[in-house]
């Protein structure tokens, strides 16, 4: 038999991984590099535009209006690397508040309330999780379908009414402060997760194993990675995170309405892709994400700030989405031949 | 060879007729000629949009911007119609396909050349689409007393009892049956589905059919929504909001692979009939609306299911078949 002439041999490979290496982290680094003169730029005009923007108090209330999506946008990070997608989150904050509020109309004490959201969300998205690995559907249809599933369901529950009480105890998880200080529990409940999260993709074999599936879950799969049981705990934890978000949001506004967090799908998956999360998957990074959730949160603050409608935020958001989605294609198209690139077409 | 329906179609069709059957033994009513004139009214647009979806959704994208296309055009024109009165209905007709195209091939550029994956790039465009609908229109209405009566007859106008709605939707059906079943470009709209690399090793351009599948879809798109304010005689910043979920459930349930490669144009016909049919029923037996998400929701991930399921033993009795006949 011929020997398929081949460049693949040790030595190549660990050039190549070396070459790569560097490669990423310069891409990395500079990405990072862009997110933050971003941010800076961001708080330079709006503290221009309006003299509240650059004000402690202000600053730090305005993270309640973004945390709760930060805290679903972690776990979202995860589901991308993997190379999936969820959509049905801001579904299962819906359900979740909407079983919190009728076990809260059954006299159901703050303690048994978070348990009821935290347990609705973990079956949302073990239901995800399990219709996706079982049946190897992709997520996208999934969790495309489940969205009109678990949000129907809500309206089917409310229909054109609302929750509106909650014991008074519940009210300190989406509203209260740590001890006497001006900083929001939500806010350290945020740091605290971004702690964990950074720690289990970058620190752990779970992490590794994540951006490897993300890379090519085949090949995942054949060298020994239990690929769907991974898939199924990071849709479960998604899932567990948006009944922790659901909380925290059902908490703040004190009620809840079938609509509730409409269309945040669209602005967590924007905050994970504009924090050099590659949507195909295999790329990413936690500091990313954490600076682009306090960018886009600024963002809209100065925004309203200034007057500007929710509505024509969605569009500016909806825009901010396909540019950070199209920079590294247009990065790529202006300097088309580098020398990674020869490299790796030798091999090929 | 290829119009003619497969046997997956076929059992389709049978189930719908009996489950016409079951209905109308609770609700005579439901057999009666006018509540069926309803039906085809109510999913002639469900049907012709689903059909741009099933070319996307067949090349292994997805276009959840369908919603906010069709309501941009449907208040672009609503808007033109209530200052300039004197536009006849078939200029406006062209203004909306033309708007439409253009809307469709903006996705169609993102996916093909700057290489989004549909989804993103079609989450995106639905919220800048949505917000410009708000915008044009200032967050008000243009409720029926400011359109013209040409404008609000439009879809409703009947010839031989059949409506111009009906009359449109079958016009596209059959084009695109056709265009879909018989043409090469058609042919290789599937080719890009089955396999990329394979299609792009034969000579299919990739790009060009991507760029293609969604401004199609578009086109379809802003007819629609003209079709869709004049027969509801009212455009408002919410107009179909949801309707992109209802299109991808009528090809999931006609059968459409969510994978790209395989479905057809009168599966899905039967999709958004099927749908039609359960959303009617439901008033019938005085089910709150309320339900029909929830109800929406199961029905799309139970089809998607039963595809899958279906689609994995067709392909190991192909692989029996294989061995047995070597």
């Amino acid at each position: 038999m011929n020997k398929p002439k081949t460049l693949v041999n040790k030595s190549n490979i660990l050039a190549l991984e070396k070459i790569r290496k560097i490669n990423l982290l310069n891409i990395l680094l500079k990405w990072e590099i862009i997110l933050l003169s971003i941010f800076i730029a961001i708080i330079i005009v709006n503290s221009n535009l309006s003299p509240y923007f650059l004000d402690y108090n202000n600053l730090m209330n305005t993270t309640f209006n973004f945390i709760e999506k930060a805290i679903i946008a972690l776990p979202m990070m995860l589901v991308i690397i993997g190379g999936d997608i969820d959509i049905s989150v801001a579904s299962i904050i819906a359900l979740s508040s909407v079983f919190m509020g009728m076990a809260s109309r059954a006299g159901v004490g703050t303690f048994g309330l978070i348990t009821v959201g935290l347990f609705t969300g973990l079956v949302a998205g073990f239901l995800n999780g399990f219709i996706i690995t079982k049946f190897g559907i992709p997520a996208i249809a999934v969790t495309l379908g489940s969205m009109s599933l678990f949000r129907g369901i809500a309206y089917v529950i409310l229909g054109d009414k609302a929750f509106t009480k909650y014991p008074k105890s519940f009210a300190y998880f989406g509203q209260g402060y740590i001890g006497n200080t001006m900083i929001p529990f939500e806010l350290v409940l945020f740091i605290v997760l971004a702690i964990i999260f950074g720690i289990v993709l970058h620190k752990t074999t779970l992490g590794r194993k994540v951006f490897v599936i993300g890379n090519n879950s085949t090949t995942a799969n054949f060298s020994g990675v239990a690929v769907n049981k991974i898939r199924l705990i990071i849709f479960t934890v998604i899932g567990f995170c948006s009944g922790l978000s659901s909380i925290l949001l059902t908490s703040r506004i004190g009620s809840t309405r079938p609509n509730i967090a409409d269309g945040w799908e669209l602005e967590i998956i924007t905050t994970v892709v504009l924090g050099g999360v590659v949507i195909t998957g295999g790329q990413g990074n936690i500091f990313g994400v954490i600076i682009s959730v306090f960018i886009i949160g600024f963002l809209k603050f100065g925004m309203g700030l200034i007057n500007i409608p929710g509505k024509v935020m969605t569009i500016i958001i909806g825009l901010l989405l396909i540019l950070a989605i199209m920079l590294p294609e247009l990065l790529k198209r202006i300097k088309p031949k580098n020398n990674i690139n020869k490299i790796y077409s030798g091999v090929r | 060879m290829l119009v003619l329906p497969q046997k997956r179609e076929f059992n389709f069709f049978i189930f719908i007729i009996l489950i016409i059957f079951i209905i109308s033994l609770r609700t005579p009513s439901f057999l009666d000629i006018n509540n069926f004139m309803d039906i085809l009214n109510d999913t002639a647009i469900l049907s012709m949009v689903a059909i741009g979806q099933l070319m996307i959704i067949v090349t292994g994208g997805i276009d959840l911007s369908v919603d906010a296309s069709l309501a941009l055009t449907g208040m672009s024109v609503a808007l033109l119609n209530q200052h300039y009165p004197e536009i006849p209905i078939f200029i406006i007709i062209l203004i909306s396909i033309t708007m439409g195209l253009l809307l469709g091939s903006i996705n169609g550029l993102l996916v093909s050349q700057a290489k989004i994956p549909p989804i993103i790039t079609t989450l995106g465009t639905m919220s800048i689409y949505r917000g410009l609908v708000f915008v044009i229109c200032k967050g008000t209405w243009v409720s029926a007393h400011e359109m013209t009566e040409a404008f609000r007859e439009f879809p409703r106008r009947s010839f031989l009892g059949i409506s111009n709605l009906i009359f449109i939707a079958i016009l596209i059906i059959v084009l695109f049956l056709i265009f879909l079943s018989l043409t090469k470009t058609g042919r290789e709209i599937y080719g890009v589905g089955g396999n990329k690399t394979a299609a792009q090793y034969v000579g299919i351009n990739l790009n060009k059919i991507n760029y293609l599948v969604f401004t199609l879809c578009g086109g379809i798109t802003g007819l629609a929504g003209f079709l869709w304010v004049a027969r509801y005689a009212a455009a408002q910043s919410e107009t179909a909001i949801g309707f992109n979920l209802q299109t991808i459930a009528a090809c999931v349930i006609g059968g459409v692979s969510i994978t790209g490669g395989s479905g057809t144009v009168i599966g899905v016909v039967l999709g958004a009939f099927f749908i039609g049919i359960v959303y009617d029923s439901l008033t019938m037996i005085n089910v709150s609306p309320f339900w029909q998400m929830a109800i929406q929701g199961f029905i799309i991930l139970f089809a998607i299911i039963i595809n899958t399921i279906m689609d994995k033993r067709n392909q190991q009795l192909l692989l029996r078949k294989r061995s047995f006949n070597e």
